[in-house]
């Protein structure tokens, strides 16, 4: 098993090695700036030997076409719909920006986005504020049955589909549901309701949800990345008067930077992109009060058949997930 | 595993403070978050064994269990052709794409791919496209291509969907794949897919078995693509069919939470079955 400071230290060492022979691969010398370390004629003769590069694209090449037939492709049509109205039968007529406008100003639109902002609060910050809280004060999990036991059930709402998450909590909300009974038997009974159906809190009862799917898988990774942490950091903290807090600022957080950025990365995306549990649990109602982009692109092209409209939020989406993504991503690299 | 014990057994500082109230503490924690974890999962097992047309209760070990729920609820919601379905639309993704992902993997990271960069960061950008942002284009592409309400209609572009995360996993395994090999396999004049079959496929067994079981999960889980592209419910995967049982069962509470419990069980099995070699190299490839 290798960490991911080795790992990622190979990563980047053969990334430096591949560098030379990436921009311009056909005029490059056989075996000429490669060999960084090591460079035996004998490599240097089987690299010459192994010089064809349109073989070598062979292997890349069926990859490339799914890809290229099912994602980029359609991609590309999306941003070309986006341009045109469309009923998805008859003839498209050219729409100009009208569609585009339509994102910033048609208040449904411009409130899904938003929702999907707010439900990373709840897809990101909560699970991954809580894990790491939770993770610093556990820390080191003994080795054992218990340890194994927990990661296994912290992990379990992650690897179940979506849709189940999405019906369990539907009956968790109802009215005579577990979240009201709990309310009741803590003398909370006054605030019991249909949770789903509360203009109020239809939101962020959703964003529960995303707690729980989230949560566990942010918790095993940060622990797990905990683990690997130097002990003698610590040590050495604790030596200089550092507290527990200082400790945490000073050597945990450093320490758990890649783990955070893939908690982060990866709970972003499923809060703005979220889909199942929504069209599952609340179909983006009461009202709008739950409506977000993947939910309403559905309704837009399935429903009301403009397919316009929804091929601009598709690509706004698309565009503004790289956007959230990719600061956090650098921040990730940058060491 | 063993190394993981190895290093965290190592002496750690606890601020010098009361370490058996912070055992306590940090057990309770561990067990809060348990309860949180699993407390949905038993609520929804205890109202599938309730009296169907019932309203049972959020939590509570009904007195006469009805465990002929789960037998209605597989047939009320043809759960056979659904899972058969499922096993289907499975069969015909993960094996391909993980075949896919891997030669690409290994292509990008060990062969002089022509453009190889430009191919990887393209691939790489598609971690992030949201699956609804191509489902209007998907929708007429597929109809166009005449396979609307067929299986493949599933399997093509979640093949395609699946690449850039599988293609990322892949080469990440084989960029730390161990070079000196390669380099005597070369001497000893091995061909490049003598070199991959005999040298490096053996080696990526983890790698590969981790990315199946993720593939796996990712089809058997699927819902917008089966929803949207498959008309039919009983040619859909399990999780899609899950969408036409609730709306067929919504008020029957006992009902559908026996098929909900009948439908993520094959996920739970298979990650309960894997979950050792599965949540340890899910830790280890996340991180790269």
């Amino acid at each position: 098993m290798s960490h991911s400071r080795t790992a990622s230290g190979g990563d980047a060492a053969t990334k430096k090695s591949l560098a030379p022979s990436d921009p311009a691969p056909r005029d490059m010398a056989p075996g000429g700036p490669v060999s960084e370390r090591g460079g035996s004629a004998g490599r240097l003769r089987a690299r010459r030997a192994r010089n064809r590069p349109w073989g070598a694209l062979l292997w890349v090449a069926p990859a490339l076409l799914c890809y290229a037939a099912f994602v980029l492709y359609p991609l590309g049509q999306s941003i070309q719909y986006s341009f045109y109205n469309w009923d998805g039968i008859g003839t498209a007529t050219p729409a100009g920006l009208a569609n585009w406008q339509a994102i910033f100003t048609q208040p449904e639109l411009l409130s899904a986005i938003t929702h999907a902002f707010e439900l990373i609060i709840f897809y990101t910050l909560f699970p991954v504020g809580a894990g790491l809280a939770a993770a610093s004060l556990i820390r080191e999990l003994k080795p054992g049955p218990f340890s194994t036991i927990s990661r296994t059930i912290l992990f379990i709402p992650q690897v179940l589909p979506l849709v189940a998450a999405g019906v369990a909590w539907t009956w968790l909300y109802s009215s005579n549901g577990l979240v009201n009974q709990i309310l009741q038997a803590t003398g909370l009974g006054g605030t019991t309701r249909a949770w789903l159906g509360d203009f109020t809190f239809a939101l962020p009862a959703v964003g529960v949800i995303g707690v729980w799917v989230m949560l566990g898988f942010c918790t095993v990774l940060l622990l797990s990345g905990i683990g690997k942490i130097d002990p003698a950091l610590y040590e050495a903290a604790s030596l200089d008067g550092a507290g527990r807090l200082r400790q945490f600022r000073a050597v945990t957080l450093p320490g758990l930077r890649q783990e955070l950025v893939v908690c982060t990365t990866f709970t972003i995306v499923a809060a703005l992109a979220s889909f199942d549990v929504i069209q599952v649990s609340t179909q983006g109602g009461p009202g709008y009060q739950t409506m977000v982009p993947g939910v309403e692109i559905y309704r837009l092209t399935f429903l009301d058949q403009r397919i316009g409209q929804a091929s601009a939020l598709a690509v706004f989406l698309t565009v503004l997930v790289l956007l959230v993504v990719w600061p956090i991503q650098r921040l990730g690299r940058t060491d | 595993m063993t190394q993981l014990a190895t290093i965290r057994r190592g002496p750690v500082i606890r601020g010098g403070r009361g370490v058996r109230g912070d055992r306590i503490t940090r057990t309770l924690l561990l067990v809060l978050l348990m309860l949180f974890a699993i407390v949905p999962l038993l609520s929804m097992f205890t109202a599938a064994l309730a009296p169907q047309g019932s309203n049972p209760p959020g939590l509570s070990w009904p007195a006469h269990p009805h465990w002929g729920n789960f037998a209605d609820a597989w047939t009320g919601a043809n759960l056979f052709a659904l899972f058969r379905s499922s096993v289907l639309i499975v069969l015909g993704v993960v094996p391909a794409a993980v075949a896919m992902a891997t030669a690409a993997g290994y292509g990008l990271a060990q062969l002089r791919v022509p453009g190889g960069k430009v191919i990887y960061g393209a691939l790489l950008a598609g971690l992030t496209i949201p699956y609804e942002a191509l489902i209007t284009p998907l929708y007429y592409d597929i109809q166009s291509l005449g396979l609307l309400d067929s299986r493949l209609a599933v399997v093509l572009p979640l093949i395609g969907l699946l690449m850039p995360f599988g293609v990322f996993w892949m080469r990440a395994h084989f960029v730390n794949a161990e070079t000196a090999l390669t380099e005597a396999g070369q001497l000893d004049g091995g061909t490049t897919w003598q070199i991959f079959r005999r040298i490096h496929l053996p080696l990526a067994k983890p790698a590969i078995s981790a990315l199946t079981i993720l593939f796996f999960l990712a089809t058997w889980n699927q819902y917008l693509l089966p929803l949207v592209l498959i008309n039919d419910p009983a040619k859909r995967t399990v999780a899609g069919g899950l969408g036409a049982f609730q709306g067929q069962y919504g008020t029957n509470t006992a009902l559908l939470c026996a098929g909900s419990l009948l439908i993520i069980a094959p996920s739970l099995l298979v990650f309960l079955v894997f979950q050792r070699n599965f949540v340890k190299a899910l830790l280890q490839g996340a991180i790269r």
